[in-house]
């Protein structure tokens, strides 16, 4: 087999890489399940080759862990707290702990990637960083990085999603980067991940692609996912502490692409007593023709270099999704999550827009903590989950709310 | 090698024919629903000797502005893989020039790979083009399907391509490869730099097995001229949507802008 060739010129210390052959580790084509694999053209396959020859060797090396660990602590701020948020608890009748990814520096997750992905880009010699966003989280913690290793950074964002997500854009600029907007299709996150793949192709040499989720090509699926397994890392740890158990009855986590899910899940996946909960965004409601809710409406097909569960029409064109949350309203999702949906690993639940904003401002009246809309759709899918009073449920905070004031405003009814 | 080699339009082209060969672009549907048939024999008709019929794609991740924007003008106007294999029913009644079908894969995996493939031989494809289809996935599943159809697949290759790969792709494609001009999307280019002819004549000191046919960025008679010196002919895509697009009478059109990038030999 040619890949498994390839794999052992690599010469991966595997002694030091935690590798797992369990059914929801990637395979070494990189495929969970039927989903995954690396469809993307030529002209994209010697940077994509190199990364998949490089990714596990770079990231599990003692260099590169002191520096990310150093980066996460004293940078990031983690560990994130783990809090028991009790009056929540209170009011759904069960043990509610909150992950709080909110409270990272940049105010979500998605740094916890940015800043691996940047130590790995330097570590490959790249000189130049890009990126694609959707609601601005990914590209703001990818010029932060930037800015923080004097890296240049050009990041695609759709015309549209621009016009949506201001303060970001700017935030963006502020930090040195440069936004380029993406005109083509739709002109939003989809449509800025095109252009960011073009830009790619056209410049093979010394340019880094940082991809915001556990979306791409293998191995950007489980490259992210692995730099996102902080999240479970750290829950397990917090959780032993303060239960005396690692293992929570749930944990729930929104889904766009599956970055923040991925984390939250991944030292999970191979617990079985561990219910693993994606929550995704059903817009306005599954049928209603305006939503996000990819495996509710998705079938098997290719976007963005893999084989997932993809929102699309009979004839194959990629539909264009909706969301209240900018970081939900992407039509496809990871492979790892279209296979945990697959293999019945994971249960998805679809929120709609209003049960989302009506969760996030309960939140903030019930706990003083306004959430990120995406964040708030996996708070609005506790009440589904029939919950018992000696359940232990981990719930990852994405981000933080401030970014969606906005249409916190615009929505009103607080 | 398909079973069914010996009656391959491109390999009895190929066999006939070693140099300047053209193959024009253009995607189905464009400009106007009704087009695909028109264009393919205005093409014939003008001496072009391999078309490829691009089969519109809501994201053609490989493709320029050009190219997007004559996918999007296509979907908007109806086009779909059922109406583009209804148009091309009856090709082979008037068109006898090799074809090839160019897209990306998502609509071919959601047509079903094998119902593709068998609507392709019932109209008279030759070859497939799925930039996105890379070689390992279409060796492990995709090839004894294509090869049933009697359906050349063409891989591409680009200047960062490894000689190992380059002769790996030699090895596994038929019909001819695909090599991108430089490390760049489809889009209309002037020139053809230093460095591109260093490309070029790198891989043609390779003698490979397979006809090669440069494209991305050849746009006119010069630069057909150019990639002629090193490789058996040229695919020109982003110019000759440009003229579609702009195009008053097609078939006149068609016939001159053929012949202003072959010049004499017709
Ligand atoms: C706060 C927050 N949560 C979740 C997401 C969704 O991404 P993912 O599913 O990759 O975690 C985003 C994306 O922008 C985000 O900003």
């Amino acid at each position: 087999m040619r890949r498994g060739q390839q794999m052992n010129q690599t010469h991966i210390p595997m002694s030091t890489v935690p590798t797992h052959s369990t059914p929801f580790a990637v395979n070494e084509r990189g495929y969970y399940g039927q989903f995954g694999g690396s469809f993307i053209p030529e002209m994209l396959y010697p940077n994509v080759e190199e990364l998949r020859q490089n990714y596990l060797e770079i990231l599990y090396s003692p260099d590169f862990q002191e520096q990310y660990r150093q980066l996460l602590r004293d940078y990031v701020g983690r560990p994130t707290p783990l809090y028991l948020a009790s009056r929540l608890s209170e009011a759904l009748g069960a043990h509610i702990y909150l992950k709080r990814e909110d409270l990272c520096h940049t105010g979500a997750h998605k740094v916890n990637n940015t800043v691996g992905q940047i130590l790995l880009a330097q570590r490959l010699n790249k000189k130049k960083i890009i990126a694609e966003t959707g609601a601005g989280q990914h590209g703001v913690a990818t010029a932060t990085v930037c800015a923080l290793m004097g890296l240049e950074c050009i990041v695609y964002m759709g015309a549209h999603d621009m016009e949506r997500q201001k303060p970001n854009v700017e935030r963006m600029k502020i930090l040195g980067a440069e936004v380029r907007p993406a005109t083509s299709g739709s002109q939003t996150l989809k449509d800025a991940t095109n252009e960011a793949m073009r830009h790619w192709i056209n410049n093979p040499q010394d340019t880094h692609y940082i991809i915001g989720s556990v979306v791409g090509p293998h191995p950007y699926p489980d490259m992210v996912a692995r730099l996102q397994a902080i999240i479970s890392e750290e829950i397990r740890l917090q959780l032993l502490e303060k239960t005396g158990s690692e293992l929570p009855t749930h944990v729930v986590a929104c889904v766009g692409g599956g970055s923040n899910a991925a984390g939250a899940f991944y030292h999970y996946l191979d617990e079985p007593s561990v219910k693993l909960v994606a929550v995704e965004a059903a817009g306005k409601g599954v049928s209603s023709g305006q939503s996000a809710a990819t495996t509710a409406l998705g079938k098997p097909g290719v976007l963005h270099g893999s084989q997932t569960l993809l929102m699309q029409t009979d004839d194959g064109q990629v539909v264009e999704p909706y969301s209240i949350s900018a970081g939900l309203d992407y039509p496809g999702i990871g492979p790892l999550h279209a296979h945990l949906y697959a293999s019945k690993r994971a249960q998805f639940i679809p929120v709609t827009d209003e049960a989302a904003m009506k969760a996030g401002i309960h939140l903030a009246k019930t706990e003083g903590i306004i959430p990120a809309i995406e964040s708030a759709h996996a708070l609005a899918a506790l009440s589904e989950l029939k919950l018992q009073p000696q359940d232990v449920v981990v719930v990852n905070l994405s981000g933080r709310g401030d970014k969606d004031l906005e249409t916190y405003i615009r929505w009103g009814g607080y | 090698m398909p079973a069914t080699a010996t009656q391959n339009r491109l390999d009895q082209l190929f066999q006939q024919k070693q140099e300047r060969i053209l193959n024009v672009y253009f995607t189905a549907g464009y400009p106007q629903q009704g087009s695909t048939v028109p264009v393919l024999k205005a093409l014939q008709k003008a001496g072009a000797d391999i078309v490829e019929i691009g089969i519109p794609y809501s994201d053609p991740v490989a493709d320029g502005p050009t190219i997007q924007a004559s996918n999007q003008h296509a979907l908007e106007g109806g086009m779909t893989m059922k109406r583009l294999f209804e148009q091309l029913k009856e090709i082979r009644n008037e068109v006898s020039l090799p074809l090839v079908l160019m897209g990306y894969f998502n609509p071919v995996l959601q047509y079903g790979v094998e119902r593709f493939c068998q609507a392709c031989a019932e109209v008279g494809i030759d070859g497939l083009i799925l930039p996105d289809l890379p070689m390992y996935e279409y060796r492990e599943v995709y090839q004894p399907i294509f090869q049933q159809y009697g359906l050349h697949n063409i891989f591409l290759i680009s200047p960062q391509t490894s000689p190992e790969r380059v002769r790996e792709i030699d090895e596994h494609s038929s019909g001819f490869i695909y090599m991108v001009s430089s490390a760049s999307i489809t889009g209309a280019r002037r020139d053809i730099t230093d460095e591109q002819i260093r490309y070029f004549e790198r891989i043609n000191s390779m003698q490979l097995q397979r006809p090669r046919l440069i494209g991305f960025g050849i746009s006119n008679r010069q630069t057909f001229e150019q990639a002629c010196q090193h490789a058996q002919g040229a695919i020109i895509g982003s110019a000759f949507i440009n003229l579609l697009g702009q195009s008053q009478d097609l078939e006149q059109d068609i016939i001159e802008f053929v012949s202003a990038i072959k010049g004499s030999d017709r």
